[in-house]
């Protein structure tokens, strides 16, 4: 009972896709790539957790958010404004004007701790608010959607206007939000210094083990059947509806899930890249975010891992290199995706390399029966 | 916030941001009537119509150029053949993306969304390519500068007057166009019920096209006319983006009128609490209202009674 269950959540080619990537991502990228490599790597990764959420949302659910930056700002603002906190003890900060404040505050002078900042004292906080507010935000965005059955392209307009909003209001906010920089100047996490070597190996593999984690509740949620309901409501709402299910509830659900993703994703970007600003927020990375499920494939979570490192990776290489080529190559991705290959990697892959596989491994399985 | 000016003041206060409102009416309008032909009528998201107008501007600069080197005598006439250059570049460059892009991608809306944003971001390096990535302005002839004195504290910039006037020929004449002409009918015609309409002998693959081109030459002639009130980047054209397409949904999709009462009410309301509050309060307030009205009222401000 419990195998067969197990089995049907889990099939074989799945479980050995899974152990394929944990091995490539716990084992041959840290051989193979110094630390300041691996943490551009690290950096890549925290979107992937921003296209795992866009694979449950967008290619099981239909609903395509270009908004998800929305969630990842929030969790890493949150994870931002706890290290701030920290970095900015009276000690730390004795020449400001006011000290305890964050160095940002001071220079538009604040003189006390905006009320919203008090609580990201407390680490326990920070960590709730990581997941508690991108949950209330989807919730409260996708309940007002959802509900007056407004989807599809309303729904991308909509998140993308929520986005460049927020990025207006960050800006514009800089006393209390740090402006168009950002939160910068992150240096401990309880005492923990996130600035040295060691640690950046250590957020490397939490980050790793973390996505890994959200990998397999993904996982769980595509096979249930919330995933097959997902799949029957992008195909054919009406039915779903008449069948008797709220099909709003099930849209909000997934929406948040993949708010929650995010803002994950976020938390771990502050982490290890030591700050978080607004242009990771706007519409911009927003539809960046996009583009990384999308090369991947949007029906597959594995493949949106690969499409977001790989892109980033493409991004990084370009820009280093040839500067003006990575917008034309990034556009020509969008219409190409679109085009050519609306299944990305994952499709090319099941379409031409996984036949190919099968057929070795049987002709494998064949020898070994005749002898 | 109101007790610390005097009556007189208020009055022309409210006269000078109701004005300078009515200019950002004209260019949200301007900005929102391509758009509301291509994705009104259509259905078609066009993530690169802010890039199309930045074209339109980039013709404007070009011509502006030609005029001053070549037959500077005519300068002061140059506005008027540079909008017409806009318009027949932006319609062939719309023409051709509708050719090799937007057809394909008609039953998948969101697909198009992100081919065009593709697209857009191929424009844009191409504008950073050719013209460098500083913003450029164009040089505005004589009668196009200064303003006038309507009383002592009420003044009115010329060039604010002359996107007003520019803006209500082409309201004017897309109405009109869509309205009375027979290619207008026609494109209604396919957006209302393509079947029906191919079976009464209408090429619909041909009126799609045109009705794009046509959307991105008015996105042309908006851009030629930006070139009066600022200046031109290759990014400009994406700060546009947002603003436009919520005055397009604000009003309704496939409503003309619509369209025209949502950038009305959004420039009025962003226009008169900008003297109040700083700038980027005054944005964020209004694109919140007109997210939570769309919220409450997902149809917009105009909706068109059709049974689907």
């Amino acid at each position: 009972m419990l195998q067969t269950k197990l089995r049907s959540l889990a099939p074989k080619n799945d479980v050995v896709s899974f152990l394929i990537l944990a091995a490539i991502l716990l084992v041959a990228l840290p051989i193979l790539f110094d630390i300041f490599r691996l943490n551009l790597i690290g950096k890549y990764l925290t979107f992937a957790f921003v296209a795992l959420g866009l694979v449950l949302s967008w290619g099981l659910g239909g609903i395509l958010s270009l908004g998800q930056g929305i969630f990842f700002g929030l969790g890493g603002y949150a994870m931002a404004m706890f290290l701030k906190l920290e970095a900015s003890s009276p000690e730390n900060t004795a020449i400001q004007s006011t000290p305890g404040i964050p160095d940002f505050m001071d220079w538009n002078q604040l003189t006390e701790l905006p009320w919203f900042w008090e609580p990201f004292h407390s680490f326990g906080f920070t960590l709730f608010a990581i997941i508690a507010l991108p949950t209330v935000f989807a919730y409260i965005i996708g309940a007002a959607m959802f509900k007056r059955r407004v989807g599809g392209v309303y729904f991308a307009i909509i998140t993308q206007a929520i986005a460049a909003i927020l990025t207006i209001l960050i800006i514009g906010q800089q006393g209390f939000t740090g402006g168009v920089n950002g939160i910068t100047d992150l240096r401990t996490l309880l005492g923990w210094d996130i600035r040295t070597d060691s640690a950046k190996y250590i957020l490397y593999f939490i980050n790793v083990i973390l996505l890994l984690a959200t990998l397999v509740v993904a996982q769980y949620i595509r096979k249930s059947k919330l995933g097959r309901l997902l799949v029957a409501m992008r195909d054919s709402e009406d039915r779903v509806r008449f069948s008797g299910y709220d099909v709003s509830n099930f849209k909000i659900f997934i929406f948040c899930i993949a708010g929650i993703f995010s803002s994950i994703g976020g938390a771990m970007f502050t982490l290890q890249v030591g700050f978080m600003s607004p242009s990771l927020i706007g519409i911009v990375p927003s539809i960046e975010m996009v583009i990384f499920a999308a090369v991947g494939g949007n029906l597959s979570i594995f493949g949106a891992i690969y499409g977001a490192l790989i892109v980033n990776w493409a991004k990084t290489i370009l820009s280093e290199s040839y500067p003006e080529l990575w917008l034309f190559a990034m556009g020509a991705m969008f219409i190409a995706v679109v085009l050519a290959f609306p299944k990305g990697l994952a499709g090319i892959y099941e379409s031409y390399v996984q036949p190919w596989v099968d057929k070795k491994l049987k002709a494998i399985q064949d020898k070994k029966a005749k002898k | 916030m109101f007790a610390d000016y005097t009556w007189a003041e208020l009055g022309s206060i409210f006269a000078m941001q109701g004005f300078s409102g009515l200019i950002l009416f004209s260019v949200l309008l301007l900005m929102a009537l391509g758009l509301a032909i291509i994705f009104g009528q259509m259905g078609v998201i066009n993530m690169a119509h802010g890039e199309f107008m930045i074209l339109g501007a980039y013709i404007t600069y070009l011509t502006s150029n030609l005029f001053s080197t070549y037959i500077p005598e005519l300068f002061g006439a140059y506005f008027f053949i540079a909008i017409i250059f806009a318009f027949i570049g932006t319609f062939l460059l719309g023409a051709l993306v509708e050719w090799s892009l937007i057809r394909h991608l008609y039953k998948r809306p969101l697909d198009t969304l992100l081919a065009t944003w593709g697209l857009s971001l191929i424009l844009q390096q191409l504008y950073r390519t050719v013209f460098g990535p500083r913003e450029v302005g164009v040089t505005l002839p004589d009668w196009m500068m200064g303003s006038f004195q309507v009383s002592e504290m009420i003044e009115v910039p010329v060039n604010g007057m002359i996107v007003m006037v520019i803006t209500l020929f082409i309201t004017v004449g897309v109405f009109l166009f869509l309205q009375k002409s027979r290619k207008g009918k026609q494109s209604r015609a396919v957006v209302q019920n393509r079947a029906m309409a191919g079976a009464v002998g209408i090429d619909t693959a041909r009126v799609d096209r045109f009705t794009f081109a046509l959307g991105c030459g008015i996105a042309g002639i908006a851009g030629a006319t930006f070139t009066m009130i600022g200046s031109t980047g290759p990014t400009s054209g994406q700060l546009y983006i947002v603003d436009t397409f919520l005055v397009v949904v604000f009003g309704g999709a496939a409503s003309l009128l619509g369209t025209i009462a949502s950038a009305f009410s959004i420039s009025q309301a962003q226009s008169i609490m900008e003297f109040f509050l700083s700038g980027s309060m005054a944005k964020v307030l209004t694109l919140l209202t007109v997210i939570v009205i769309l919220m409450l009222r997902p149809q917009g401000l105009f909706s068109l009674k059709v049974r689907r």
